[in-house]
């Protein structure tokens, strides 16, 4: 009879390289479910193993993915954003309304008010210290409010301009412009969590907030840099939805969207109590969601199947990430 | 009562292993009816697991068990409990928005028709409550109590349980010193009922204040059990450390002599009558180069509120300050920091460590400022810091790159002290250095201290062990009540002199103070 297993762990020795850590980290399962779903897909999808299948599900994937890093870096903080999906309806109403005076102003004024949002989201949260969740709450429903408004009481404004179409439709090579943006951003964020003060300081103030403090880490600035950083992300992707809708909807832009950046988060391994942020996790599991999404489109099932098994990849996702008992 | 000689928990031989590493290696314990029993040793020396196998947390790999003569195996905290062997942990676990009866009864409230009979249950809690001369009322949301009441609610309860065997985990380690005595009021009481307590210390004056024996452990093995009332401190630090009494350096701390630097010099810091609401209303301190000044006082005199107002965590509203002869009001850390104060918090898993983060990270996070170029963190730059570092503190990781969490609490205080030493302070806060850390690492950090301020800076040391005061400090001021109270010269330093001017009153006759 040997007794049950020991609960304490040895300190892991690996010098763990990234693509290792992405494996044995939090992030595995997610991995591991994506390399299942795209290997069970080619094999019994018609047509899913082709580059144009491949481009279509990077390029509907796009605005996800940019949406849900700006989440992972508010998630890593220990906060959330439930106001993005408000905040791409506000930047699609702006977009369109000010085309007239020309691209540079219009989707200059759409950033602007995207950030705007963002920043009175980080200021209730850091400097009144109202819980995140309440705060973007009513910013989610104010937003939404107030993209209709802009936009002649929620009607559809319609975006004729060939130029600004490039953003949401257009191609360089067989790449889908959104999925070289959303590449940019994932890159850049990746970057500046890991190389600059601003990335460490926003896992320092997610991991302990009062040592952060007391550690000279200007945490009310970097809590509201999250949260502006996090609305300037919503915004690009409301711009790439209206330009490739060819109209701003404020009544559906973004609906529920927040829902799906933070599942992708938080199948991607990024904790829910802040402190780790995995960015590249967070991506795999934005295109775990849109692979179950398009092969069941492809395979003909009712959408709301593919609903049951997102949830069920969350719920194992999470099962998978929760701490080892001490 | 023929077996009123017997003992009342007996452990024999136990072996645990931990996958292929030995943490127990035949270790034995006896507990006595009605003894408060010490288990002492340094970090590792396997204090925990023995105390997890009694209470039925871990199972063993060898060896025996009796409960009043009976072999008995538990093999969950339940087994335990329901057996009288009940342990209250380090960090209390209770429900803070229920009541104080709540808490006690949780999982087994007394019930009428199926319903909870809250008469009964107060009624319950009072009468325990007045059995063990607890001042507590059982109605009171438990969030409201402070931490040494929360902790006799977590006696209460285990008492209430039927414990035989009570086993307290550094019980002292969040406690003021007022309720210190508190709590040392109940384990007599419970005592005197006969029930055993295992008494987890790092803090000698407790352990001789309250203890009956002592059990000591070392690497996984046993040492020795001695009667306290005979035994020398510097002999149990001697079984402690396995090292002859010739060994030691004199002394229980590492610090060697401090001269007090002339009063003509000045001061790197002058701090004039600093107030700050009711904790903190008018602390006046100076630190030269070169010297260790102690702040001593009572748990609430303002010894941590004078700190963090130097330091800009909570800024002072009035009074004035003057660090290299220049006014500062620092209204935040940042602040203080850019005028070379560094602060070490007492507090070091709530505001010190960022747990998930490395040691690298965890290390450099303070001086990031100065470590970055063009926005950038120049990581060659770090890692050369970080190395040199964790070389110059002999910190024990398996690498720069382990999460700090997973490092034992001397260790992390050594990487605290690192994170400020890299950014050059001249005024260097220590707040509590040593608390809860082994000997062998307290050493260490004592020696640190020491070394800094020989190499020129001021140093600040808050701290309630006395012998750390008077052995580390060129001179102590004593607060009380939000007030410095007194100024203690080197020649006037001795234990004696900080115990009187924290106690205050008229001290008129000089008469030496009971111990």
């Amino acid at each position: 009879m040997t007794a049950a297993a020991p609960p304490t762990v040895p300190p892991t020795r690996l010098s763990a390289r990234a693509p290792a850590r992405l494996l044995s980290g939090p992030t595995g399962g997610a991995v591991l479910a994506l390399v299942a779903l795209v290997v069970l897909n080619a094999l019994f999808t018609p047509n899913f193993a082709t580059a144009a299948n491949a481009w279509n599900i990077l390029w509907q994937v796009s605005s996800v993915v940019i949406v849900a890093v700006g989440m992972t870096i508010v998630i890593a903080t220990g906060g959330i954003d439930l106001s993005v999906g408000s905040v791409m309806a506000i930047a699609g109403a702006l977009v369109a309304t000010q085309l007239g005076h020309g691209i540079p102003v219009a989707v200059l004024a759409a950033l602007l008010g995207a950030v705007a949002i963002g920043t009175l989201n980080g200021t209730l949260v850091a400097r009144w210290k109202i819980q995140p969740i309440v705060v973007t709450l009513a910013t989610l429903i104010a937003g939404r409010g107030l993209a209709q408004v802009l936009s002649n009481d929620g009607q559809l404004v319609p975006v004729r301009d060939a130029t600004f179409e490039v953003l949401g439709r257009g191609r360089i090579g067989p790449v889908p412009v959104p999925v070289i943006i959303a590449a940019v951003v994932v890159a850049l964020a990746a970057y500046a969590l890991r190389a600059t003060p601003f990335g460490r300081y926003v896992l320092a103030a997610g991991g302990n907030p009062a040592a952060a403090r007391l550690a000279g880490v200007p945490v009310q600035r970097t809590m509201i840099m999250v949260y502006a950083v996090c609305g300037l992300l919503a915004g690009i992707a409301g711009l790439l939805e209206t330009s490739r809708l060819g109209a701003s909807d404020a009544a559906k832009m973004g609906l529920n969207i927040e829902l799906d950046a933070i599942a992708a988060t938080v199948v991607g391994g990024t904790a829910l109590s802040g402190g780790r942020a995995v960015v590249l996790g967070t991506v795999v599991g934005a295109l775990v969601m849109q692979v179950i999404a398009t092969s069941f489109n492809m395979l003909l099932i009712p959408y709301a199947w593919s609903l049951v098994l997102k949830a069920a990849i969350i719920l194992v996702a999470v099962y998978f990430q929760r701490p080892k008992q001490a | 009562m023929t077996r009123a000689a017997q003992p009342i928990l007996r452990m024999e031989g136990i072996v645990k292993r931990f996958a292929g590493v030995t943490a127990l290696d035949d270790v034995g314990l006896t507990l006595e009816r009605g003894e408060v029993h010490a288990l002492v040793g340094e970090n590792g020396a396997g204090k925990s697991t023995l105390v997890k196998i009694m209470t039925g947390a871990y199972r063993r790999d060898g060896g025996a068990m009796f409960l009043e003569g009976n072999a008995v195996s538990f093999h969950t905290p339940a087994d335990a409990q329901a057996a009288g062997v009940i342990a209250v942990h380090q960090e209390i676990h209770l429900l803070t928005h229920r009541t104080v009866a709540e808490n006690v009864w949780l999982a087994r409230e007394p019930r009428r028709f199926g319903l909870i009979d809250w008469p009964r249950m107060f009624g319950d809690t009072a009468a325990l409550f007045r059995d063990l001369g607890i001042g507590i009322d059982p109605r009171a949301t438990l969030g409201t109590l402070r931490t040494a009441q929360r902790q006799m609610v977590a006696i209460a309860r285990g008492v209430s349980l039927g414990a035989k065997v009570l086993v307290l985990d550094e019980p002292t380690s969040s406690l003021a010193e007022r309720e210190v005595t508190l709590l040392y009021g109940l384990i007599r009481t419970l005592r005197a009922q006969g029930t055993a307590i295992v008494y987890i210390s790092h803090r000698f004056d407790e352990l001789f204040a309250i203890c009956d024996r002592v059990t000591v452990l070392r690497d996984g093995k046993f040492v020795a059990t001695r009667e306290l009332a005979t035994l020398e401190r510097i002999d149990l630090v001697c079984l402690m450390l396995g090292k002859s009494r010739e060994a030691l350096a004199a002394g229980a701390t590492a610090f060697t002599e401090h001269a007090e630097r002339p009063e003509t010099e000045a001061p790197l810091l002058r701090a004039d009558a600093l107030g700050r609401g009711r904790r903190l209303q008018g602390v006046s301190v100076e630190v030269r180069r070169g010297e260790v000044v102690g702040l001593a006082g009572l748990l609430g005199s303002g010894r941590t509120e004078t700190a963090r107002a130097i330091f800009g965590a909570d800024p002072y509203d009035t009074g004035a300050m003057t660090v290299n002869g220049h006014p500062l009001a620092p209204k935040s850390p940042g602040e203080a920091i850019g005028a070379r104060i560094a602060f070490v918090t007492e507090d070091r898993k709530g505001e010190g460590i960022i747990p998930e983060m490395s040691v690298r990270e965890n290390l450099t996070l303070a001086a990031l400022p100065t470590l970055t170029r063009m926005g950038v963190v120049d990581r060659a730059r770090q890692t050369q810091i970080v190395d040199e570092y964790m070389r110059r503190f002999s910190i024990k990781a398996s690498s720069a790159e382990q999460k700090i969490r997973e490092l034992s609490g001397g260790n992390q205080q050594k990487v605290l002290l690192a994170r400020w030493l890299c950014t050059k302070p001249e005024l260097f806060i220590v707040d509590e250095p040593t608390r809860g850390i082994d000997i062998g690492a307290r050493r260490e950090i004592q020696a640190l201290v020491d070394e800094l301020a020989a190499s020129g800076l001021g140093v600040l040391m808050i701290s309630s062990d006395l012998e750390e005061l008077v052995e580390g400090s060129s001179r102590v001021v004593v607060l009380r009540d939000g007030r410095d109270v007194a100024e203690l010269g080197h020649d006037e330093l001795t234990q004696d002199a900080i115990i009187r001017a924290m106690a205050g009153g008229e001290s008129a006759a000089p008469t030496a103070l009971p111990s």
